[in-house]
């Protein structure tokens, strides 16, 4: 593993009493892309700003490399940041833009010329120098930012959801071209984002948040499977939660049966919420599940069908390529690896 | 739907045939003819007035009026780009406050302020009261151009204030953020990215300064006494001493003229501040 670049102890931000970062511990190694993902006012910006120095932390301390950041204002911090909406400067065209770190540092002209044509290169923007930057369409807006960042060759770039204000196939587009970035270049990139498609995608590490406070850290896969919490099961994908008891290792009852599962080291008849992905449930013929439900909706959603199977007072769902009709009796059946046991919140108090 | 809207500009335009092309034309009539005003069949064309004009007298006012204007107007920016600059940085619930300060003295009567300022810089005002009460010699700026000056900014530092405060207020955060992020310390920000793009405000400002103070003729007659004649005291002059209309209009049209040309001037140079690195576009 790499060494830590970053690395975030007891960070805590209050705004007006209201505690928007409580007392977070994280750590970020070098070349990884992490995101930090959440729904907004869940902390994540704050923590960002905080990392880039435009936000003074309450309490805590920010070290970068080893060393404590927190009253390093941000021209001092070998960090850049992608703001949310671009935030370049009109009255400059592209070639200032980018120019403007590398001109502060003095650079000599030959030099300056040649890293920002690299730059543009990286993010295909070739012979938009002298464009005024309010000719550029969003997309390549948010590029020359990127440019304008990375040609100070920073160790850690700060990303405050870059593509929200891009459409739905660009936003797509720029997040295979930002990850083929982040590897071409090798630097650290902390990533803010509340679309949780985007974070699976992009990241190495993911960094779920929730009022201010860490509820997992973990690669996607891990996030995706194997959710901590109700709070991250629900936030990432679709998911039905069911409360049951955890009455042995590798053993739960819930929806009124003993199903078996991989999960263990609960305690014996602990109350846990369970999850089950849409995707997991596959539907049978009605004697043939393990619950038998009737369907209530069914939504055609392109790839596959999402179904509602109401079963003993819960609603299931279901993400399905075989369409059933609305009515039909039928049964739900899942293998022990589909069962995700979680701690119940609030269950330690 | 459209023709409708347009209905709706006709009054305007009619108020705007009636109340300024109309008088401006019969003001342009008046600087080409000669003759007794209240009797329209002894006039007859002339540029005699025009010729008149260029005398070193009435040069020479011209030149004092511009002189003055120039001198308040960069006095009012000098003072009121940090007044704008520190009210746009203020937290929000102290900006209207701030504001409304700079704002209330135009709520008021310019004559009256204008009064006010005579009644403190008088030869026996508070000004000098003060002064001999702490035992220092009085100072005698009223009346001269010293007071003129004064009087021009107090009244129109506002109009600076505003438009630059409007444009700075207007610069996103994020811009300035990136620019710090970028390396820039406080002072590289301020003069590379805030000055640049202040520039239409500031603009705004010395157009809105200059104007009133060139062609004013309240200030300069209140505080400077009658000794510190401006082109605005000499229109005022032909119309009401000298029963001139002829050559008041000469003044008149002159002294547009002008204005005209100085802020085709400064129109100029915002657009060339926009239009940098966009003229090489194409």
């Amino acid at each position: 593993m790499s060494r830590k670049i970053i690395e975030l102890k007891n960070l805590t931000k209050s705004y007006n009493g209201v505690k928007a970062v409580d007392n977070i511990n994280i750590f970020i190694r070098e070349n990884e892309f992490v995101t930090l993902l959440g729904p907004s006012g869940c902390g994540k910006t704050t923590t960002l700003r905080m990392i880039g120095g435009f936000e003074n932390p309450d309490s805590g301390d920010i070290f970068f490399e080893g060393n404590r950041i927190n009253d390093l204002p941000p021209y001092k911090r070998n960090i850049n940041t992608i703001f949310q909406r671009y935030a370049l400067f009109t009255h400059m065209n592209v070639y200032e833009n980018i120019a403007f770190g590398l001109r502060i540092k003095k650079t000599p002209k030959d030099e300056m010329d040649r890293k920002i044509k690299k730059m543009l290169k990286l993010v295909e923007l070739e012979g938009f120098e002298k464009r005024h930057v309010d000719s550029l369409s969003g997309g390549q807006q948010q590029r020359v930012a990127i440019a304008r960042a990375l040609v100070n060759e920073p160790k850690v770039l700060l990303l405050d959801e870059p593509l929200a204000a891009l459409d739905l196939k660009l936003r797509k587009e720029m997040q295979i071209e930002l990850s083929d970035m982040q590897k071409n270049v090798g630097i650290t990139f902390i990533y803010v984002t509340h679309d949780q498609e985007e974070a699976l995608t992009m990241s190495d590490t993911v960094v779920v948040m929730n009022n201010g406070l860490i509820q997992q850290v973990g690669s996607p896969v891990d996030i995706y499977n194997e959710p901590k919490n109700r709070f991250v099961a629900d936030f990432i994908g679709e998911s039905n939660i069911l409360e049951g008891i955890m009455i042995e290792d590798f053993l739960v009852e819930f929806a009124g049966k003993m199903f078996k599962c991989v999960d263990k080291g609960f305690q014996n008849n602990e109350p846990v919420d369970v999850v089950i992905r849409p995707e997991d449930i596959d539907v049978t013929k009605p004697e043939d599940g393990h619950i038998h439900g009737v369907v209530t909706s069914v939504v055609f959603k392109g790839v596959h069908y999402e179904m509602l199977v109401e079963s003993s007072g819960f609603e299931y769902m279901i993400h399905s390529t075989d369409m059933q009709e609305v009515g039909s009796e039928v049964g739900l059946s899942f293998g022990p690896e589909d069962i995700h046991v979680m701690k119940r919140e609030g269950s330690e108090n | 739907m459209k023709n409708r809207a347009k209905l709706l500009a006709y009054p305007y335009v009619l108020w705007m045939a009636i109340f300024i092309v109309i008088p401006l034309l019969l003001v342009f009539f008046y600087s080409i003819t000669s003759g007794d005003i209240h009797d329209s069949s002894s006039f007859s064309f002339t540029l005699e007035h025009y010729a008149k004009f260029f005398d070193m007298l009435y040069l020479n006012v011209i030149w004092k009026s511009f002189r003055l204007a120039v001198i308040s107007t960069v006095l009012c920016l000098l003072l009121g780009y940090p007044v704008a600059y520190i009210i746009s940085k203020s937290r929000q619930q102290h900006k209207s406050l701030l504001l409304l300060f700079f704002l209330l003295p135009i709520w008021m009567n310019f004559l009256l302020r204008t009064y006010a300022w005579m009644a403190i810089l008088s030869p026996n005002g508070f000004l000098n009261k003060a002064l001999e009460f702490i035992g220092l010699p009085p100072i005698e700026i009223m009346p001269g151009q010293t007071a003129v000056v004064l009087g021009m900014v107090y009244n129109f530092l506002p109009f600076m204030v505003l438009p630059i405060y409007t444009v700075l207020s207007k610069i996103d955060k994020n811009v300035l953020e990136a620019a710090m992020d970028l390396g820039a310390n406080r002072f590289i920000t301020f003069i590379k990215i805030i000055l640049p793009l202040s520039v239409p405000g500031v603009v705004t400002g010395i157009t809105m300064v200059f104007m009133p103070a060139v062609s004013t003729f309240v200030i300069s007659r209140l505080l400077g006494g009658g000794k510190e004649l401006l082109i605005g005291n000499l229109i005022e002059q032909q119309f009401t001493i000298y029963r001139d209309w002829h050559f008041g209009s000469v003044l008149s049209i002159i002294l547009m003229i002008m204005i005209l040309v100085s802020m085709a001037v400064m129109s100029k140079v915002d657009n060339d501040s926009e239009e940098e690195g966009r003229s090489a576009m194409w």
